[in-house]
């Protein structure tokens, strides 16, 4: 799941994978068994493939902290992205990850399977660029244009409103003071829900650590703490500090936050009220 | 020998200026006249948040383990009659971080408050105890480095194995701050989790200080002078616990302050073991503030972990030490 945290980007990567598999594909009969290894693959199959296409999405994706789609994910068995499970399910398609399990991804090409990999996408267009690609790949190419068409339209309706009522400036702090920097999926919720990222006036706008007092001192209209993870962390105590009571309104991350899909719109929506 | 004048409004003084300037020194760069302003106005201002509820408690949580860290080190350096007796070196904070951690992922110390600082105080108590009755009296330097090691690394090694255990993805990653300390970020429930511990255990301490001074003479002189060892032990090994568990607790392990200071200090008190017991209360809250003061200036935007300064100042010192005592031995 961590590869979908944005944190490196590869747009020309994924658009180039993408334009070849989107040409390579509309020739080939669609693949009869997928398996996707990745939580944000899962739920972008999920939503895409033909009954019976899919075989099995990972464990993560029934995972209420970080998946969107918990319900759908109970319908196919796990895996737990390991190159033996994965295998054993004789899959004609794998789909991946770029950055999370290079070393699964190259075993399994290495026994002959296909292995797709799809990078962080944190724009509209690279969330449409991998609807689109998914689709080509599963041969489903009219049910993605669809899902990219009414995601499009979503985005230029909320992001007409978030023009017409700015809401203020928003930080996102997470565990460790983490904050996310602009371009990053955060970033693009913030903004859908009428908030500037504060990341660029207090020059991190790549994102990385914040002190608590810069934070404080900057005085946002909302911080945007993350979901905090069963057990204790001393990580993520600093998202409780007392400082924080009295400075400015709360909001937490959820499922919606974690990969860049139609989902994050359910997060903007959770912003506004 | 008495101790120098002046030598105890020197170490305050310092310890004053010290706290000022960790005050005024943070990652925001805040003017010293409007940071002050702000610290004792007050207000509901964004300047007085990270005054008060930020940088003081900041400031007061290394006043506090330095003094309780300088204050144990002394008292298990006087009553063992060994000057490498030092708690995080003998394993006693390490302890007292295995506890904490303990409680902590358990959920104890969600459960109730007491729990977290209660819990470090029994492992401390433990490795305390342990190093007694390993070491004792009798035992000579490499006895008690040796069980010093053994304690450390067992009680290191299963503070580990619990973090790891932790369904918490972030707990991990949390072994460095447990071994290493840090005071970044911590708030005013810290401090007052700590509190009480750092100040009964200070009490307990204190009232080892003439037993400590006789010990100078030895076990059959402090005995025949009429004091109570046996009683005394008691309050050492609670007193160091206490002082040293409930700091590590909201701090983790910072290593090497009560070596560096008590060493520092021992010529200036003219070797009296009751002189040196607030001598290193003071010198370890200076070493600690001025680290922490150290860790702000040199990475302002990581948390660079305090024990990593400490280290660097302590590991020589601690070499020097060992072979010099080499040296005795041999002669």
């Amino acid at each position: 799941m961590w590869g979908c945290v944005p944190a490196i980007r590869a747009i020309s990567l994924a658009l180039a994978a993408w334009l070849f598999t989107g040409l390579a594909a509309g020739a080939e009969t669609p693949p009869g068994r997928v398996v996707s290894i990745n939580l944000c693959t899962d739920q972008l199959a999920m939503m895409l493939a033909a009954p019976g296409q899919l075989v099995s999405v990972s464990y993560l994706a029934r995972d209420p902290m970080s998946s969107a789609m918990v319900a759908d994910a109970a319908a196919y068995p796990p895996n737990r992205g390991l190159a033996e499970d994965v295998f054993l399910l004789q899959p004609d398609l794998v789909v991946a990850g770029a950055w999370t399990t290079p070393a699964t991804a190259a075993m399994l090409e290495r026994l002959g399977v296909r292995v797709e990999r799809f990078g962080i996408a944190a724009t509209p267009e690279e969330i449409t660029g991998q609807i689109r690609r998914m689709g080509a790949l599963l041969g489903r190419d009219p049910e993605a244009e669809a899902m990219a068409n009414r995601f499009l339209d979503d985005v230029a309706r909320l992001a007409a409103s978030a023009a017409a009522a700015p809401r203020g400036r928003a930080a996102t702090y997470h565990a460790n003071g983490f904050t996310s920097g602009t371009g990053e999926l955060s970033d693009l919720i913030l903004s859908l829900a009428g908030y500037r990222n504060i990341a660029d006036e207090i020059g991190l706008s790549t994102g990385g650590h914040l002190p608590l007092e810069t934070l404080v001192l900057a005085v946002p209209d909302l911080v945007v703490t993350g979901e905090r993870f069963p057990g204790v962390s001393r990580s993520e105590d600093v998202m409780g500090h007392p400082s924080l009571d009295h400075l400015a309104a709360r909001a937490e991350t959820d499922a919606g936050w974690v990969c860049g899909l139609p989902h994050i719109l359910s997060a903007v929506e959770g912003l506004r009220e | 020998m008495t101790a120098r004048s002046g030598l105890f409004p020197g170490l305050a003084a310092l310890c004053v200026l010290l706290f000022f300037g960790s005050l005024l020194i943070g990652p925001a760069g805040i003017g010293p006249g409007a940071a002050l302003s702000a610290l004792f106005a007050g207000g509901d201002d964004p300047l007085a948040l990270v005054m008060r509820e930020i940088r003081l408690p900041r400031a007061l949580l290394g006043l506090l383990t330095g003094a309780s860290l300088g204050l144990a080190g002394a008292a298990m350096q006087g009553y063992l009659r060994n000057p490498l007796a030092e708690p995080g070196l003998i394993g006693v904070s390490g302890s007292a971080s295995l506890g904490a951690v303990i409680a902590i992922h358990t959920g104890l110390a969600g459960a109730f408050t007491l729990a977290l600082p209660l819990a470090a105080l029994l492992g401390a108590a433990v490795a305390v105890l342990l190093i007694l009755i390993l070491a004792g009296p009798r035992g000579g330097s490499i006895t008690l480095i040796l069980a010093g090691i053994a304690i450390s690394a067992l009680a290191g090694a299963l503070t580990s194995l619990v973090l790891n255990l932790s369904p918490n993805p972030f707990a991990a990653g949390e072994i460095i701050f447990w071994m290493m300390g840090s005071l970044a970020d911590r708030s005013f429930t810290h401090l007052w989790i700590a509190l009480p511990f750092v100040l009964i255990g200070a009490g307990l301490i204190a009232t080892t200080a003439r037993v400590l001074d006789a010990l100078t003479l030895g076990e059959d002189a402090a005995a025949a002078m009429g004091l109570g060892l046996a009683q005394a032990r008691l309050a050492l090994v609670f007193g160091v616990a206490a002082s040293v568990g409930a700091v590590t607790a909201v701090a983790g392990v910072i290593g090497f302050v009560g070596l560096v200071v008590p060493h520092l200090l021992r010529r200036a008190v003219g070797g009296r073991p009751s002189a040196l017991l607030p001598a290193s209360a003071l010198g370890g809250a200076a070493m600690v503030l001025s680290a922490d003061i150290a860790v702000r200036v040199i990475l302002p935007h990581e948390d660079l972990k305090l024990g990593v300064l400490t280290a660097i100042v302590g590991a020589p010192l601690f070499l020097h030490l060992i072979f010099r005592t080499r040296r005795e031995t041999a002669v």
